[in-house]
C-alpha cells in the first residue's frame, strides 16, 4: 500500500527494504575550529553582527589573495588520519566554478581529484553492538561560504523573496567534506548505519578538538546521497542527493523518507529523477530542488594563486601522534584496566559515562566505586528529567572528586553501604559534598566499642537459644543476632564489627 | 644634468633631492603640470591625484628634513596602472564594471610605495582588465603614443609607458601577463621590466591571469627600472606565490653595466622571418654592441616556442574566466537592470551588468576560457596548453645552459596605427609573440630600446631574458646596451621624440 | 576538432553569466572560431606523457598561522556596495538553485 505524505508517495519501510536495497552515501562538511578563516587572517566567531568579520581576500575584492591557513591544513591532516585515510604526499587546492551570491569569487577554493585525505574507512558500531565498516572516500578541504536573509517573502523563504541581504562573515571559514564511499548492503539498517556513522564521527572530530561539531548551529552538516537497486541486483539506482539534514535523528528519519518515496516511484513503475532535495525538519519529508542536470558544469582547475600542498612525512607522523586512540582500542583497554565484564562495559558505554569514569578513577576511585556510584542513582534521576548522566551531573556540579570522598568515607569505615546511599542521594540533593551531608544528616557509623560491646551482650542475654546454636557450632545463626545488635544501635554500626564481637563471645569451648 | 624636472631621470631627481637641491614637491608639481598640459593629448591617466600627491610629496620632504633613513627614491614621484588597488583612489582596471570602485586597501607593492615615500601621481590608462596590446580595449579611450600621437603606446600598459615617454612621470608601475610592460616599452622607446614571477608581490594586482601576472617598473633608463624594482620587490607573506628571498641585486648589476664573458643567446625562434626588417636591424646591432662590450654570442633554439601563443591564449583565458566571475554586480562595480524584466533576479542582474560592463575583448576572452575548462574539453584545451607550458619552461633550462641570457627582439613591429589591428583580434595578439614565453615559464625580462626603425623613424625594442631570480642579469645587459647606445646617439633616444607642448598647443 | 555552434556559445555564455546580444553572438562565432582553430595547435605539440604545468616557480607549503588579523569596518566593507540594507549586501531576489 502507498500512502501520500505532503506532495509525494511513499511506500511503507518494512515494505520498501523488503522489495529494494538501499545505497547510501554521506558526504559531511565540518566547519574547523580554527581561530581565522581558510584563506584569511579574519575571525571565526559565531553569530557576530553582520559584515564585522571580513577583510578584502573573504569578500573577494579584486586583487586580493588567499593564503593557506597552517592549522587548517593540519586539522584536514588529522581528520583524515584519523579516518584511516592516505594522506596526499602532494596535492593542489583547485577552483569550482559557479556564480552565487553568497559565494564572493563565484568560485569556491576547494579540492578535486587531488584531495589531502583518500582510501580510509570509519568502524560504527550499532545498537546490538555489532560493528559497520564504513569505507571513506576522500576528505577534502575547501570554503564556507556566506549567508543570505530572504527578504518580502514569507517566513525568510527563498521562494517569493524580494530581494535578499547577504552577510559574508561565514565566507571562507575552513570546511573539511568528508565523502563516504557508497554504503551498500547495510538493507533496513541503513538509516541507522546512517546515524550511527554521523554520531561517531561526531564524537571523533569533537574528541579531536577540530571542531565544535554542532550541527544545529551548522558547523557540521550532511547531505544524503540514496539510491534503492532491486533487491539483490548489483545495479545501483538513480540517486538523490538531501541537503542540509542537519541532526543526527534528521538523517535516519531523512534516510527513512527518500528510501520509501523512491520505492513508491519505483513499484509505481516510474522512474527516480536525479535530483537534489531539500529535506524539511518539521514534516519530515524531502521536496525537490534544482535538477542536477548537465548543465552544471564547474570547470574545475588548479587553483593557480594558491602553491602545492605537499606534508612530509614527519609532518604526517607528527600529526597522527596528537591524534586521540581510536575509540574501539580505547574501549578495550579501558576495559581491560578497570576488569568490567563485556556487559559492565557496554552498559557504560550506552550510558555515556566512559569519560567520566575515567575521570573518576583517575580522581582516585576504584573503577568498580566509579562504574556503581555513577551508573545507579544519578542515571536514573537524570533519565527522569530527559538528559545524560554527564549533563546531570554537571548541572548539579557533582563531580568524580564527590565519589572518591563518598569512597573514602566507606573504607574509612565512617560509612557502611547503605549510609553511603544516603549520602549520595544527599549530595544530588544539593546538600553539598559527602562529608557535609554526612555530617548534616548525622550518619556515622557508631566507632565507640563500648557502647557496641555494651549491644552485643543485651541481645546474647535476650536471645540465649541463639546463642546457645552459636556456641554449638551453628554460626550462619549470627545472622539474627547482627540484625538485633544493629537496631539496638538505630543502625550506625559496622555490621562486620558486629559480628566478630558475637563470635568472640560465643565461641565454642 | 638637466635643469627641466620632468626630463630628469629618477636617478638624477634622487641625487638632487639627496643633496637637498630641490624639494619633492617642486618635482611633484612639475610633474602634475607636465601632465595639465600635455595629457589631454596623450591620454596616459585616468585618474590624476594631485592633491595625494603633492601631500606625499610634503610627507617626504618632511621625513628627510628629519633625517629619517630613506630609499633613494623617496620623494621622486611614480604613476601606477589602475590594475593595482589604491586605497582611497579609484580603481577601475579600465573597464565600465568597476567605474567608481575605490578600493579599501591598498595592493602591497602600493603600499611599499607609500612607504619609501614615493608620491603617487595617479592611475594610468590600460586595456581593459589588462587584455590587448595597444590600450584600445580601454572602455575610456585609448592612451596615445608621445612619439606618434596617430599610434599605439603598446599594452596593455600604454597609460605607464607613455606617461614615462611624455615626461608626466620618472617612474611607472606597469603589470606584464604576456608583454604588457615590455612591449610598451619597445614601443614608446622606454625601459620595462618584467621581474621573475614571484619576485614582487600581486596582492592587490587585480588578477587577469594569476599563474602569469607579474609587476614591475616602467622608466626611462635602466637603473631607473632598477631603483624602482628593489622598492616594490620582495616576499610578501600575502601572496602565496611570493618568492621567500632576497630581491636580486638588480641595481649594483645596473650601476655595473658589465657584460664582459657573458654568453648571450639569440633564440632562433624570436628573430627573423615576421619581424619588421627596422627593428631586427636594430636588434642585430644591440647584439654587436654587446659583442664589442665583451659578451660572447651563442644560438640557442626553443622549438616549443612554436605553441607558446596558442598555449598561452588557452591559459590566460581559462584563468581570467574564473577571476573575472567576481564582477558580478552584488558587493561593488557597476549594477545594471535588465530592460523589459519586472524584479529581476540576481542571476538576470548579473548577467545584464557584466554584458553592459565588459567590452569585447573581455567577452571574448571570458568566452573562450569558460570554453577551454569546460567539461569534455578541459583536456584538449587547458589540459595540453598546461603540458606545452612545461614543454617551454624545459626549452628554457636548456637554452640557459649553454646562455647566461637570451636576447630577441621585444615586439616584432614598432607601433601601429591605432585602430589597425582593433577588429582582428589574432593580429593583435601576434604582438606578444616574443614577451609571451617568459610569462609562461615564469622568468624574468626587460626591454630597453634599440633605436628607431629605419621604416617609420618609431621606436624598437630590445629584450633580454634571464633565468628565474636571476633578474640582476637583465639590468647588465640592459644598462651595458643602453650606455653603448646613448654614446652612438648622442643622447637619449627620447630626445628625439616630438615635443608634445607645441603639439598641445 | 569540433566546430562552435551559436548554441555552444549562447550556453558558454549562460555559463559565463554575460547575458549577449544576439548580435553579439553571431559576431563572436565566428571570432572564436578564428582563435579557437589557432590555439587548437597546443594539441599538435609533442606533449604525450608530459607533466602539466600549473605554477610557474616550484613552491610548496605556503601557510600562514592561525592568527587574526585586522578587519576592514562594515563601513569600508560596504562602501562599495551598489545597495546595503541592515549592515547586509542587497541583491536581487536569488533564484533557488542550492
Amino acid at each position: 500500500m502507498t500512502t501520500t505524505t505532503g506532495a509525494e508517495a511513499t511506500l511503507p519501510y518494512d515494505e520498501a527494504v523488503a522489495a529494494f536495497d538501499p545505497a547510501l552515501g554521506l558526504e559531511v562538511h565540518v566547519e574547523l575550529g580554527t581561530a581565522t578563516k581558510m584563506f584569511c587572517g579574519c575571525p571565526t566567531e559565531f553569530g557576530a553582527e553582520p559584515n564585522t568579520q571580513v577583510c578584502p581576500v573573504c569578500l573577494g575584492l579584486p586583487g586580493a589573495l588567499p593564503v593557506v591557513n597552517e592549522t587548517a591544513v593540519e586539522s584536514a591532516i588529522r581528520i583524515g588520519l584519523a579516518l584511516n585515510c592516505s594522506i596526499a604526499e602532494w596535492c593542489r587546492f583547485a577552483r569550482k566554478n559557479y556564480f552565487y551570491p553568497d559565494m564572493p569569487k563565484n568560485f569556491q577554493t576547494s579540492q578535486y581529484d587531488e584531495p589531502i585525505a583518500f582510501d580510509g574507512y570509519l568502524d560504527v558500531q550499532l545498537e546490538d553492538g555489532s560493528t559497520y565498516r564504513v569505507e571513506i572516500e576522500r576528505a577534502h578541504m575547501e570554503e564556507d561560504t556566506g549567508k543570505s536573509l530572504h527578504v518580502g517573502g514569507s517566513t525568510g523563504r527563498i521562494h517569493g523573496a524580494t530581494h535578499s541581504l547577504v552577510d559574508y562573515n561565514r565566507a571562507g571559514i575552513p570546511l573539511v567534506e568528508i565523502v563516504t564511499r557508497p554504503i551498500v548492503g547495510a538493507g533496513e539498517r541503513a538509516p541507522e548505519v546512517a546515524r550511527a556513522y554521523v554520531a561517531t564521527l561526531r564524537d571523533l572530530l569533537k574528541a579531536m578538538g577540530v571542531s565544535d561539531v554542532k550541527m544545529e548551529q551548522g558547523s557540521m552538516r550532511c547531505d544524503v546521497n540514496l539510491s534503492l537497486a532491486p533487491k539483490g541486483s548489483a545495479r545501483l539506482g538513480t540517486r538523490t542527493e538531501t541537503k542540509n539534514v542537519n541532526s543526527l535523528r534528521s538523517v535516519e528519519r531523512a534516510v527513512r523518507y527518500e528510501v520509501g518515496r523512491h520505492a513508491a516511484v519505483l513499484t509505481g513503475g516510474g522512474s527516480v529523477t536525479q535530483e537534489t532535495r531539500h529535506w524539511h525538519e518539521d514534516t519530515g519529508i524531502t521536496t525537490s530542488g534544482r535538477l542536477k542536470s548537465d548543465a552544471e558544469d564547474y570547470r574545475y582547475f588548479p587553483e593557480p594563486d594558491l602553491v602545492p600542498v605537499a606534508p612530509s612525512r614527519e609532518t604526517v607522523e607528527a600529526l597522527r601522534a596528537t591524534l586521540p586512540e581510536p575509540p574501539a582500542a580505547r574501549r578495550r583497554r579501558l576495559q581491560d584496566a578497570w576488569g568490567y565484564s563485556d556487559l559492565e562495559m557496554r552498559d557504560v558505554l550506552n550510558a555515556g559515562l566512559v569519560e567520566l569514569v575515567e575521570e573518576t578513577v583517575a580522581a582516585g576511585a576504584t573503577p568498580a566505586a566509579a562504574r556503581k556510584w555513577w551508573s545507579g542513582e544519578v542515571a536514573r534521576r537524570a533519565n527522569g528529567e530527559g538528559t545524560d548522566v554527564v549533563t546531570y551531573a554537571q548541572r548539579l556540579g557533582v563531580t568524580p572528586e564527590h565519589v572518591v570522598e563518598l569512597e573514602r568515607l566507606v573504607d574509612g569505615g565512617r560509612l557502611n553501604d547503605s549510609m553511603a546511599r544516603q549520602v549520595w542521594e544527599g549530595v544530588l540533593d544539593g546538600e553539598g559534598g559527602p562529608t557535609q551531608v554526612a555530617d548534616a544528616r548525622g550518619l556515622e557509623l557508631v566507632q565507640d566499642t563500648g557502647a557496641l560491646e555494651a549491644a552485643v551482650e543485651k541481645v546474647i542475654a535476650a536471645n540465649p537459644d541463639v546463642a546457645e546454636k552459636i556456641r554449638g557450632g551453628k554460626v550462619q545463626a549470627v545472622g539474627a543476632l547482627i540484625g538485633q545488635v544493629m537496631k539496638e544501635m538505630r543502625g550506625q554500626a559496622d555490621a562486620a564489627a558486629a559480628r566478630r564481637l558475637i563470635l568472640d563471645r560465643l565461641a565454642p569451648g | 644634468m638637466t635643469t627641466d624636472l620632468t626630463r630628469a631621470t629618477a636617478a638624477e631627481l634622487a641625487d638632487l633631492l639627496g643633496a637637498g637641491s630641490v624639494s619633492s614637491r617642486e618635482v611633484t608639481r612639475a610633474l602634475l603640470d607636465r601632465t595639465a598640459a600635455v595629457d589631454g593629448a596623450v591620454h596616459s591617466y585616468l585618474h590624476v591625484d594631485e592633491a595625494g600627491a603633492l601631500a606625499a610629496a610634503d610627507a617626504a620632504d618632511r621625513a628627510r628634513a628629519a633625517g629619517e633613513p630613506l630609499h633613494a627614491l623617496a620623494g621622486v614621484p611614480v604613476a601606477v596602472k589602475d590594475v593595482m588597488a589604491t586605497r582611497g583612489l579609484p580603481t577601475t582596471c579600465g573597464s565600465r564594471i568597476l567605474q567608481g570602485w575605490v578600493p579599501p586597501y591598498d595592493a602591497t607593492l602600493v603600499r611599499r610605495l607609500r612607504e619609501a615615500h614615493l608620491p603617487l601621481l595617479g592611475k594610468t590608462n590600460m586595456d581593459e582588465f589588462a587584455m590587448g596590446s595597444s590600450t584600445e580595449h580601454s572602455a575610456y579611450g585609448p592612451s596615445r603614443n608621445p612619439w606618434d600621437l596617430e599610434r599605439i603606446p603598446g599594452g596593455s600598459g600604454g597609460g605607464s609607458s607613455s606617461a614615462v615617454a611624455s615626461f608626466q612621470a620618472p617612474l611607472a608601475i606597469g603589470t606584464d601577463t604576456g608583454g604588457s610592460i615590455r612591449q610598451p616599452a619597445a614601443v614608446t622607446g622606454t625601459v620595462g621590466a618584467k621581474p621573475t614571477y614571484g619576485g614582487v608581490s600581486r596582492y592587490g594586482l587585480v588578477a587577469l591571469a594569476s599563474s602569469l601576472d607579474q609587476a614591475g617598473p616602467c622608466s626611462r633608463t635602466v637603473l631607473d627600472s632598477a631603483l624602482l624594482h628593489e622598492v616594490i620587490g620582495g616576499h610578501d607573506p600575502l601572496d602565496s606565490t611570493s618568492v621567500d628571498a632576497p630581491v636580486p641585486p638588480v641595481v649594483e648589476a645596473a650601476r655595473r653595466a658589465d657584460v664582459a664573458g657573458l654568453r648571450i643567446g639569440i633564440v632562433r625562434e624570436l628573430t627573423g622571418e615576421g619581424f619588421q626588417p627596422g627593428v631586427q636591424a636594430r636588434f642585430d646591432e644591440a647584439v654587436q654592441h654587446l659583442v664589442d662590450a665583451g659578451a660572447e654570442v651563442v644560438e640557442v633554439s626553443c622549438p616549443s616556442f612554436t605553441y607558446a601563443l596558442a598555449a598561452y591564449y588557452l591559459i590566460l583565458p581559462s584563468e581570467a574566466s574564473s577571476n573575472l566571475a567576481r564582477f558580478d554586480a552584488m558587493r561593488y562595480g557597476l549594477r545594471v537592470t535588465p530592460e523589459g524584466v519586472a524584479a529581476p533576479s540576481a542571476e538576470q542582474v548579473m548577467a545584464a551588468t557584466r554584458d553592459a560592463g565588459f567590452g569585447d575583448e573581455v567577452k571574448r576572452r571570458i568566452i573562450l576560457g569558460t570554453y577551454a575548462l569546460s567539461s569534455g574539453y578541459y583536456d584538449a584545451y587547458y589540459g595540453s596548453a598546461q603540458k606545452v607550458r612545461r614543454l617551454i619552461a624545459d626549452d628554457f633550462d636548456r637554452a640557459f645552459e649553454a646562455a647566461d641570457v637570451l636576447v630577441s627582439p621585444t615586439a616584432p613591429t614598432t607601433a601601429f596605427r591605432l585602430g589597425d589591428k582593433l577588429e582582428d583580434p589574432m593580429a593583435m595578439y601576434l604582438n606578444d609573440i616574443a614577451t609571451i614565453p617568459a610569462n609562461l615559464a615564469g622568468i624574468p625580462g626587460l626591454s630597453v630600446p634599440s633605436g628607431l626603425a629605419d621604416e617609420d623613424g618609431l621606436p624598437a625594442g630590445f629584450q633580454v631574458l634571464a633565468p628565474a631570480m636571476a633578474d640582476d642579469r637583465l639590468y647588465a645587459v640592459g644598462a651595458a646596451l643602453e650606455a653603448r647606445l646613448t654614446a652612438a646617439w648622442g643622447g637619449p633616444l627620447l630626445d628625439r621624440a616630438p615635443d608634445l607642448s607645441e603639439v598641445t598647443r | 576538432m569540433a566546430d562552435l555552434t551559436r548554441d555552444d556559445v549562447a550556453h558558454l555564455a549562460g555559463l559565463a553569466r554575460i547575458d549577449l546580444s544576439d548580435a553579439e553572438l553571431d559576431r563572436m562565432v565566428g571570432e572564436l572560431g578564428v582563435i579557437l582553430e589557432a590555439v587548437a595547435t597546443v594539441q599538435q605539440a609533442p606533449i604525450t606523457d608530459v607533466e602539466p604545468m600549473s605554477h610557474p616557480m616550484p613552491i610548496v607549503n605556503v601557510t600562514r598561522p592561525d592568527v587574526v588579523r585586522d578587519c576592514l569596518t562594515p563601513q569600508e566593507a560596504l562602501a562599495g556596495a551598489p545597495e546595503s540594507e541592515q549592515q547586509r549586501f542587497s541583491v536581487p531576489r536569488i533564484l533557488d538553485e542550492e
